[in-house]
């Protein structure tokens, strides 16, 4: 790959997978960024022209707003810190030798394959749901009235959810990581007094942090933009209780018909997710560094 | 006080038997080596003695005390592994603390015991320093100070210059002597490198398939081989084990001659052979003999000087009073 030749070749076959690459990223957000200006309402769609900064100021000061965002947050935090503390302690059990362990890593991992709608269908209807859910039904066998999860509790509802969907990818990360420690440093530790308890805190999880920030980051790009679970689920309901700012987008420009607004949402959507991967990459970017 | 015993300790893994029963006694303040080929159980012995594989039976005292049930951090030993085992998140500071933090000692006297192991061991301008901005070298530094600092009852070293580069385990190795001599605390060294045990060692125990050949000192083992695995095994080059006729001739199945015991010659000798490959090494050269009818192949030791060529015609002749004896069963005959 020196040669002036082969760097050209190369060039050249990369270009139409760049081409592409660009187009879808760029197109829809050139759209987005042009939508966001214009008026353009579905039920009045006759009626267009440039509307300045109005879709934001809509947008912004839409009751609904402030929800979105701290629904967003407590949501993406949410499911960090249940992904990340159960996701350690999984993978410390799965490294354990035991019988069975290829099928129980399988086990494990399966909620990933579920498409999000299908598993929040599934823990709609098959555990949380008051009459026919399985957790109502222990409710009932030990005499407790039954819990209307999704309307008493919607977003944490959603956030074991997506809990449960996400878990699995952390645990996937975080077992590869611990499977890498040299045995010979435990062994270490060990012989200086290290109780099992500080062998966990001062060995593995120092050797784990690279893993939970990479965990972090990439779930955090997923979890801003989580939308299927909530549409199946609560419709971003009881209010706005469950409304984060993808759902809000949809609501504007689908079920408002303002799809000016929406648009304008989505480019506060996506200045929102660059503040947040700032702040991600300053508080813990440091540890992807060798 | 270093003494430990080990009383018919054997280990199993699953159900191949690594350890047949084994016993074993190391005084206090000696230099003990293991030596023995790759999968012959010396590292597998220095690990029951540290406490981290359980013994199958029998029962290990340290000082006396029966410390065969005891965790590996009570039993007052100190380990140097491998691959160092340096934590690789804490400064070589808090990597040689680290003991002495789970020991619960305070922060003063942890900082007066890591600077004086510094000091030893020549590490104090890198005590603030990760172990992955340290040479070879110094990181197995590192890993002794960590071991010091708990002023253990005994060492144990885990082939711990396997990693270095050979000018660097040369004087590593003079480092660990003198460290001994220092401390005067027991220790025990496994390692695959009969140079690394007949140079370091009070004790050497040569080890072959879990089974201990040979206790002794570095010169007996030298001058007086029990078996011809020890006879073999022990020696650079190895020694020439010949059997056959000329075997029966001294009364052995085997007899051995080790390369420097024998004397060349040009015009005529007992043995002759066509020389093959030579190792110039300077002060001294080793021939490769072919073609001696004796064994296979012979290695002779000649000096520096010697003037002979591939495929030239050599004569042989031992020196009497060195030749080695062996019975059929492989054991020494006086």
């Amino acid at each position: 790959m020196s040669t002036q030749h082969s760097r050209t070749a190369a060039r050249f076959m990369i270009a139409p997978a760049t081409v592409l690459l660009l187009g879808w990223m760029l197109i829809p957000l050139c759209m987005t960024l042009y939508y966001s200006f214009r008026r353009y309402r579905l039920l009045t769609p006759d009626r267009t022209g440039w509307v300045g900064f109005r879709n934001y100021e809509n947008f912004l000061t839409n009751p609904a707003f402030m929800d979105a965002l701290v629904n967003t947050l407590v949501l993406v935090l949410g499911v960090l810190i249940i992904t990340v503390v159960l996701g350690v302690l999984l993978a410390v059990l799965l490294d354990q030798p035991m019988f069975g362990q290829g099928i129980v890593r399988i086990l494990v991992i399966a909620p990933f394959f579920v498409m999000p709608t299908v598993s929040a269908l599934v823990w709609k209807n098959m555990f949380m749901n008051p009459v026919n859910g399985l957790f109502a039904y222990a409710a009932k066998a030990v005499g407790l009235q039954p819990y209307d999860f999704l309307s008493q509790a919607p977003l944490a509802s959603i956030i074991g959810i997506v809990s449960w969907q996400w878990l699995p990818f952390a645990t996937l990360i975080l077992l590869t990581a611990i499977q890498s420690l040299d045995s010979e440093q435990m062994e270490a530790a060990e012989m200086d007094g290290a109780s099992p308890l500080s062998r966990f805190w001062f060995i593995t999880l120092p050797h784990l942090s690279r893993a939970i920030t990479v965990v972090i980051l990439i779930q955090t790009i997923f979890l801003l933009s989580i939308f299927a679970e909530i549409l199946v689920t609560t419709n971003g309901g009881p209010g706005t209780a469950s409304t984060n700012l993808t759902y809000l987008v949809y609501a504007e420009s689908l079920l408002n018909y303002d799809v000016g607004e929406g648009s304008a949402g989505g480019v506060v959507a996506i200045i929102l997710a660059n503040i947040v991967a700032i702040f991600l990459m300053r508080m813990i970017g440091k540890n992807l560094d060798a | 006080m270093g003494n430990i015993t080990l009383n018919q300790i054997t280990k199993k893994f699953g159900e191949v038997e690594v350890i047949p029963p084994l016993d074993l006694q190391i005084n206090d303040g000696e230099f003990v080596v293991f030596v023995g080929p790759s999968g012959c159980g010396k590292s597998t012995l220095m690990r029951l003695i540290a406490g981290l594989e359980d013994v199958t039976s029998g029962n290990i005292q340290i000082d006396g005390r029966d410390a065969t049930e005891t965790p590996p951090a009570k039993r007052g030993l100190a380990m140097v592994f491998q691959s160092y085992a340096l934590y690789p998140h804490m400064s070589v500071r808090k990597n040689i603390a680290f003991p002495l933090r789970m020991a619960g000692m305070s922060k003063e006297e942890q900082d007066a015991k890591v600077e004086a192991a510094a000091s030893v061991l020549n590490l104090s301008a890198y005590l603030d320093r990760r172990p992955g901005q340290l040479s070879g070298g110094q990181r197995q530094r590192v890993a002794i100070g960590r071991a010091i600092v708990r002023e253990p009852a005994a060492f144990l070293f885990d082939e711990p210059l396997s990693n270095l580069d050979a000018a660097l385990r040369v004087g590593m190795r003079m480092e660990i002597s003198e460290l001994h001599k220092k401390l005067a605390t027991t220790m025990i060294y496994v390692t695959h490198d009969q140079v690394e045990a007949m140079t370091m060692a009070d004790k050497i125990v040569v080890l072959q398939a879990g089974v201990i050949e040979q206790v002794g000192g570095p010169l007996e083992l030298y001058h007086r081989p029990r078996n011809t695995f020890v006879a073999g095994f022990i020696g650079s080059p190895k020694m020439n084990l010949i059997e056959g006729p000329e075997a029966a001739q001294h009364n052995a199945t085997t007899i051995g001659i080790r390369p420097e015991h024998i004397g060349v010659s040009t015009e005529s000798g007992t043995w002759k052979g066509r020389v093959g490959v030579s190792e110039h090494l300077g002060s001294d050269t080793f021939l490769h003999i072919h073609d001696t009818g004796l064994c296979d192949l012979m290695t002779v030791r000649v000096s520096g000087e010697m003037n002979v060529h591939h495929g030239d015609t050599i004569y042989m002749t031992p020196e009497a009073d060195k030749l080695h004896r062996f019975g059929p069963d492989g054991l020494r005959l006086d």
